[in-house]
């Protein structure tokens, strides 16, 4: 059974329409790449189920509940985490005040503490106490899913992890990424990088102007039917 | 030469008041955006609760003891009933129904008490002196003010960088939308910070009371002075709240021992120096 679940999700900007009827599932333990050019659509439509932005009450469910109505400080107590696009570390807190602030609500048991994050990022071992807009983009991306991870989230949405980052830092990201699938993590993989996001997806749908304009298979995706659906050509 | 200490002495124990008044202000203004202009009328309320209190028989510290944490609810039950519901991006609103709650504030207490002037009687403190030697003396009360006011900054400094909750409010000031992303509740975060900031305010208005005469009309004074001494001490930091209440504590001692007609007038002069000197303030902080 889908442990996440849209359907016919809309959102709005004031008048401005972001999302038409978005159906969508992730499965227990998938990996899903949602990808698309800019302006689609992907970040308003991780930031509906999080609950940040206004959404019809019935069109997002968590095992089959109902959590459209639900204020985002609710949501991730029930194991929905957002790593939101650019990062946007709190500025005035240290590296790890940011991780411990991402356990602040937190309701649900599991694997991961500051030792955990660490072991994932040693890095951000040594610059605990740096403020965290000290550290390189990379360091950032990291500390920004180690919040995220701090609440024991059972799906992760992330948007834009490689965004501006060195390629060899995103090997490394994408590492990490793997280690959190490995634990059973169900994971919604924003990404306008195809290549990375294919790479790790078991399955993608690709976001148009607001609407899904193609899904299925990375391996059953031609190049040609990716590039239509990211263009409309 | 001696008048001169006295006055420098003077001044900095006059800024533990507006230091008192300030950080209310500042703690509204550095974790949700809000500037109240209610906040002079509200100490003014704190100083009228806490009178109020001891005509009905009350010990004065046992009326002070009762009203700081009734303040406390009543800025927590102002923030969730009516200043939450005017969040959003424009902040005209919230700004709007602080000036609307100011008037009401006034008024009631005009319709309440009357105008008269008052004063909380504190007994021999009012007169008690601490003897410096070669003629200095300061006055108790106004140590004990001081004190209060270096307690207060203390003590929210240790909730804020110390503690869970302290973290929440200072991920809420930096980021209210992400902050929810971590469970934080910004609405009670925003309710819990109005409710400190007026239990400050009765404390405030407890020193105010028992220093000098008070009557409804004079919030918005006061207001002027917390304003000033925040913006001179820098946003985001309470030391620098501290600093700049004594900036103009001073500044108006020192206008008032050249020319008795200087006080207030010195301390705004001092305000636009600092503007001037410092636009972002003595200790700004470093980001943002
Ligand atoms: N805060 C906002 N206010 C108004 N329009 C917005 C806002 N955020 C995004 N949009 C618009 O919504 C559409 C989708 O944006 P977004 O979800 O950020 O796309 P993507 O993440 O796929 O690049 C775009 O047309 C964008 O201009
Ligand atoms: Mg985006």
């Amino acid at each position: 059974m889908a442990v996440l679940e849209t359907r016919e999700l809309t959102a709005f900007y004031g008048d401005f329409q972001a999302l038409f009827d978005i159906t969508f599932t992730l499965d227990e333990g998938e990996t899903v790449a949602v990808i698309g050019a800019n302006g689609a659509g992907k970040s308003t439509f991780l930031k509906a189920i999080a609950g940040l932005l206004p959404r019809p009450a019935a069109a997002v469910r968590l095992d089959g509940r109902d959590i459209g109505t639900l204020p985002a400080y609710e949501i991730v107590k029930l194991g929905v985490a957002l790593v939101p696009e650019g990062r946007r570390l709190f500025s005035s807190l240290s590296v790890e005040e940011n991780l411990l602030v991402g356990a602040y609500g937190r309701r649900r048991g599991g694997a991961w503490s500051l030792a955990t994050v660490y072991q994932l990022f040693p890095m951000l071992r040594e610059r605990r106490h740096s403020p965290s807009m000290a550290l390189s983009g990379g360091q950032q991306q990291m500390v920004a899913i180690g919040r995220a991870l701090m609440s024991n989230p059972r799906i992760l949405l992330c948007d834009e992890l490689s965004l501006g980052l060195a390629p060899i830092v995103i090997r490394d990201i994408y590492a990490a990424l793997a280690d959190i699938k490995a634990r059973g993590t169900s994971v919604v993989l924003v990404e306008q990088d195809l290549a990375h996001a294919m790479a790790v997806a078991d399955r993608a749908y690709c976001f148009m102007e607001g609407r899904v304009s193609l899904t299925g298979r990375p391996q059953e995706l031609t190049r040609d039917a990716i590039h239509a659906a990211y263009f409309g050509l | 030469m001696l008048g001169w200490i006295d006055t420098l002495l003077q001044g900095i124990l006059l800024g533990g008041l507006y230091s008192l008044y300030a950080t209310g202000l500042s703690v509204i203004f550095g974790i949700m955006r809000l500037v109240n202009l209610a906040h002079g009328d509200l100490i003014v309320l704190g100083a009228f609760l806490i009178l109020a209190a001891t005509a009905a028989g009350a010990p004065l510290i046992l009326a002070f003891a009762v009203v700081v944490p009734l303040m406390f609810f009543i800025g927590y039950a102002l923030q969730s009933a009516l200043l939450n519901r005017a969040l959003g991006r424009n902040i005209l609103p919230p700004l709007l129904i602080t000036f609307g709650l100011s008037i009401i504030v006034q008024n009631g207490l005009l319709e309440t008490f009357s105008a008269d002037t008052r004063r909380l009687d504190i007994g021999p403190l009012q007169s008690a002196s601490l003897p410096l030697g070669s003629g200095l003396a300061v006055g108790l009360m106004p140590l004990i003010c001081l004190g209060a006011a270096i307690g207060v900054i203390v003590l929210l400094n240790s909730v804020f960088y110390r503690t869970p909750l302290g973290r929440a409010f200072r991920a809420t000031s930096d980021d209210v939308e992400i902050a929810q992303l971590m469970g934080i509740n910004n609405r009670s975060i925003y309710a819990l910070t109005m409710g400190i900031a007026l239990a400050v305010c009765a404390i405030a208005g407890f020193f105010l009371g028992a220093r000098a005469n008070f009557d409804p009309s004079i919030g918005p004074a006061r207001l002027l002075y917390a304003f000033e001494a925040v913006i001179i001490g820098g946003l985001g930091s309470l030391w620098g709240t501290l600093a700049g209440g004594i900036v103009v504590g001073l500044a108006q001692t020192i206008g008032a021992h050249i020319d008795p007609e200087w006080q207030i007038l010195s301390g705004h002069v001092a305000f636009l120096i600092v503007l001037v000197i410092r636009p972002r303030g003595l200790f700004p902080r470093a980001v943002d």
